[in-house]
Formats: structure tokens, sequence, C-alpha cells
């Protein structure tokens, strides 16, 4: 008997670590512009459900391949992180920080409107179903260990873009020091546009992975949108390795939590231990 | 039937501008919370649940209601004010606040129904209308007198805290912390004082929500949206003048209603869609809200 509980345990343990690669992917493009910009986007969610839709219409309704739809759903949605700063923030960069959230979750009230205005309440499936790995007694949702791959070859590709390129330098050197940069020949404004269309485009990546696993309706932003901006607190907000520990932790609290309770005692645990750890620690366990 | 109408518009509109009020009694001193949900669905839930498993009156439940509310202020915020939890950081950690209440009635969903939400307890069989034990009555003007009655108490805290000393120490705190803090005001303390007062009227504004609509649900009483609309509605109205929060309650529904007359339910969420794009508008040109924008015309023009 206590066998199978074991299993079932690790069953538990290893999705955690999937989920995690997921939360991971999620909370790296909002870090990105936290760290950058300093402007919390409290509408990411309801980016990430705006490329969900577009995955969805594009293959469904208009018939292209999956790939391709899902290389459109990120163009597009990178092209609405563009639009989101150009339009929402840039007007809002100099006025007082807690109005760059509040404007953004403006956005939020006005996209999950408009999608339920466009597209109705319905849930939809996307109705393609990858098969299931099965490892011994356990068995794995193909959707997910894709998601967990994709998730981890994204964190790469950003460390690198960061750390290997030009723009990467001149986005790291501007998120250190917003004043200086300029003299040295950065232009900060477009520093800006480009980093809000790479969050963009992850999140649009992030719509991807989730499309393959979630019904798409209007208030999907809501179910994983709050669990995204508290793994970015608890690893430190802008701190993207500290972003990429902090999902796999709440990962296995959800998880292993779920196991053993109900779901929801999974996310209340994790965010009452999100709670606990700010008191601890107010800018994040990896703060100096 | 008709004649309903427009008072339980009027109910609604005191109420919520009664819990807005109560929310910008702390936003408009730079403590941003988004987890006044909490408070609501606290009030709602343990009046409700305390009356359906015990039998015990909503008055009694209320101080129930009120003393835990108090306890979770206190326990949130005295951490939240002695770190120096600000801002941003504030606001993400009162938001885990109010996840944390919605899941956890939804999760004990054997006691609380889950996402289906829960019906007190009829107390008005066999042609009564008024039951004061139970707080629950038929007649609308009944509900209508106490609304109004509880949103001048709100207002009257309102401007109590707006002319006290705590209020200067809070809008110099609000300004520059570590100054207020070097002439002697005690932050901590005047911050959690504000909490309370904020989250113990928010929580009777829970209470009320679920005596006059007799139903509570998870997503409609607690949890991040209905945190949000509660930020929103006193941004739309103004967060610095007595009034503004009503206003924005007022401009809120009957935006709403209005949409609905004009087109039906051909349109579902069109009223949002509209309320997003303004207060995003709000924000960026207008970040006084209609009631502090409108007043700001006002003194302008010389009479």
């Amino acid at each position: 008997m206590s066998d199978v509980f074991d299993i079932f345990l690790l069953e538990a343990v290893l999705n955690g670590l999937l989920l995690g690669g997921l939360l991971a992917l999620l909370s790296l493009g909002l870090n990105l512009i936290f760290g950058v910009i300093d402007v919390v986007w409290i509408c990411y969610a309801e980016l990430i459900m705006c490329g969900m839709y577009c995955v969805y219409y594009l293959h469904v309704q208009y018939h292209w391949p999956l790939l391709l739809a899902m290389l459109a759903a990120i163009g597009v949605v990178a092209f609405l992180g563009y639009i989101l700063h150009q339009f929402v923030i840039r007007p809002v960069l100099s006025a007082e920080p807690i109005n760059q959230l509040l404007v953004t979750g403006g956005v939020l009230f006005f996209l999950q409107a408009a999608a339920t205005l466009v597209f109705g309440i319905e849930f939809r499936n996307l109705g393609v179903a990858l098969p299931s790995v099965h490892f011994g007694e356990m068995s794995f949702s193909g959707a997910r260990l894709v998601a967990f791959a994709t998730a981890l070859g994204g964190v790469v590709a950003i460390y690198l873009l960061l750390t290997r390129t030009y723009l990467g330098t001149a986005i790291r050197a501007i998120s250190q020091d917003r004043s200086i940069m300029p003299l040295m020949g950065v232009d900060p404004a477009k520093i800006f546009a480009i980093t809000s269309a790479l969050g963009g485009g992850l999140a649009g990546l992030a719509a991807c992975l989730l499309v393959l696993q979630y019904d798409v309706h209007p208030a999907i932003g809501l179910s994983f949108g709050p669990i995204t901006f508290l793994i970015c607190v608890l690893g430190g907000l802008g701190n993207m390795f500290g972003g990429f520990i902090a999902a796999f932790i709440f990962a296995q609290f959800i998880a292993v939590g779920g196991f053993f309770f109900a779901v929801e005692w999974g996310y209340v645990i994790a965010f009452i231990f999100f709670i606990a750890v700010m008191f601890w620690r107010p800018r994040g366990i990896f703060s100096k | 039937m008709m004649g309903n109408y427009p008072v339980h518009l009027a109910i609604l509109v005191l109420l919520w501008g009664y819990i807005y009020t109560s929310w910008s009694i702390m936003g408009r001193l730079g403590l941003v919370s988004f987890g006044h949900g909490a408070f609501m669905g606290i009030g709602a839930y343990t009046v409700v649940m305390l009356w359906n498993n015990f039998g015990l009156s909503p008055w009694l439940g209320a101080l129930a209601a009120l003393a835990l509310s108090a306890a979770v202020a206190v326990v949130i915020g005295y951490p939240c004010f002695r770190f120096r939890i600000v801002g941003h950081y504030f606001a993400l950690v009162t938001l885990a606040l109010s996840e944390v209440a919605r899941l956890v009635i939804t999760a004990a969903r054997d006691t609380t129904g889950g996402s289906l939400g829960a019906t007190p307890v009829t107390a008005l069989n066999e042609g009564r209308s008024v039951a004061f034990g139970a707080l629950q009555f038929s007649p609308k003007w009944i509900w209508l007198v106490i609304v109004v009655l509880v949103w001048l108490g709100g207002l009257w805290v309102w401007r109590q805290v707006d002319r006290s000393m705590a209020r200067l120490a809070l809008q110099a705190i609000s300004e520059e912390e570590e100054a207020a803090a070097s002439i002697g005001i005690h932050v901590t303390r005047a911050k959690l004082r504000i909490t309370i007062v904020s989250a113990l009227m928010t929580c009777v504004g829970g209470i009320l929500y679920a005596q006059y609509q007799l139903y509570v649900n998870p997503d409609t009483v607690s949890g991040i949206a209905i945190s949000l609309q509660m930020v929103f509605g006193v941004i739309a109205g103004g967060m610095f003048v007595m009034l503004g929060p009503t206003v924005g309650a007022a401009f809120t529904l009957l935006l709403a209603e209005g949409l609905r007359l004009a087109f039906g339910n051909r349109y579902p969420a069109l009223d949002t869609t509209i309320y997003g794009v303004m207060l995003v508008l709000f924000i960026i040109y207008m970040p006084k809200g209609i009631l502090g924008a409108a007043l700001d015309v006002f003194k302008r023009r010389p009479t």
C-alpha cells in the first residue's frame, strides 16, 4: 500500500517540476519588463489570453497549421506588448509608480471585457491532444513535457540574449542605470520599446504552451495572473534568476499540496508561504 | 414592481459607494490595497455560515466577522508596515491575501458550497416580511434606510480621519516615510490604525451585501476581481474627495444599467469594455477622477 502511495507522491513532485517550468516562463517576461522599465504589467496574463485566442482562431477557424498559428500568435502578442508600452505606459512613466501599476489594471479590465464582447464566455478547446508519456506506473501529460522543455529553452535563450549580444548588454545597462546610459549613446525609449515587444513575445510563447493544456475563456487570466506576480515578487521583482527558482518552489507547493488536499488548498498554502516569506525578506528570497 | 427598480439601484449605489469609501480611507494615503476583497468576503461568509450552521443571529455573527477582519488586518498589516513593505510590494502582498480568502472559501466547499455560492436560510416564511433578528427584510425601503445610514456613517468616518492629526501624519508618511519617522511619527502604528478602520468598514459592507442579496459567492464577494473593482471605482470617482468613491460607484452602475437599457443584452460586457478604456484614460489624463476634475474646473472659474 505504501509503495503505491509513494509512487503517486513522486508523480506529483515530478508534475510539480513540469508545472514549475511553465511558471518560470510565465514569470520571465514579467520580470524582464520590471527589471528594465520598472513597471509591473498587471495585465500580463490577459496578454497571454489574447495569444491563446489568436492560436485558437487561426488554427481552428482558419485552419492554419498549428506551428504557423503559434508563430503568428507570438508576433501578435509581441506587437500588443509594444502598443501597450507606447500608448499606455509611456504617458505615465514619470508619474507615481503606483499609477503605472493601476493603469495596466485598467488594461486588464479592458482586455477581459473586450474578449467577452468579441469571443463570448464559452470555453474554447484547441482540440489538439498530445499523447501522454508513461514511465513505469507514472504518467505525464505530453503537453506539459513540451511546455517544460520549451520553457527551459526560452529561459536559456533570454539568458544568452542578455549576456551575449550588444542589444542584451544595452538592456542590462539601462536596467542598472537609466540616467547614465543615454550619455553613452543608448536610447532608452528604443530599448524600452524593444524590451516591451520581447516581454510580449514571451507572453505569446507562454500562450502557445498554455493553449495546449487549458481551454481558453475571457477570465482565464485571473486564474494564473496572480500566481505569476507572486512568483516574481517572491524571487525579487526584476530578478530573473530568483523568479526562476521561485517558480519551482511555488509549483511544488501547488502540486504536492494539491496531492494531499484539494488543488485550492495547494494554492492557499503557496500563497500563505508567499506572505510569510514577504515578512522575512520583503524584497524577495534572493535579495541581499 | 417597477417602483422597486430605482430603489434597488439607489441601494446598490450607496452600498458600493460606502464600500469604495472604506477602501479610499487608506488608499488616498498611499496604502493601495488589493486585499479588500478578503475583508468583504470575511464579512459576507462569516455571517452567513454562522447563521446557516449554528443559527447564530447575524447581529452576533457580525461581531465575529468584525473580530476576524481586525485580526487579519493586524496579521497582514503589522509585518507589512513594520518591514516597510510599500508601493508595488504592498499591493502584491495584499493581492495574495484576497486570493487566499477566495480560495479558502472555494476549497471549504463542504461547508460553504464552494464556487456555487450559498444562500442564507430564510427567516421570511409565512407572510413575514421583516425578520429583525435574522437581518432579513423584504421591503426595499428598509434596506434603503439602512444603507443611507451606513453610507452617512462611512462619510462621517472619512471626515473624522480627514480632520485628524493621523491624516496629516499619514500624508507625510506617504510622501517621505523616512523623514516622517525622523520627526517623531510612529509610522507603523499610524498605518495600522487606518488599516483596521478601513478593514472593519469593508467587512460591514460585505455583511450588508450578503444580507441584501441573500446570496454569497466567493467570486463576487472576495478575490482579486472584487478588490480591483474597489480600487478602480475609487479612481474613477476621485480618490481625494469625500464623495469621490460614491460618484465612482454611481458612475459604474449607471454606465452598466444605461448600456443595458440601450442595447438590451445584445452586447454583454460592453460596459466593462468602455469602463476599462475610460480607466486607462482617467489614470493617464485625469488622475483625480471625475469628481476631483469637476471640482478643479469649478474652482478655476471665478464666480
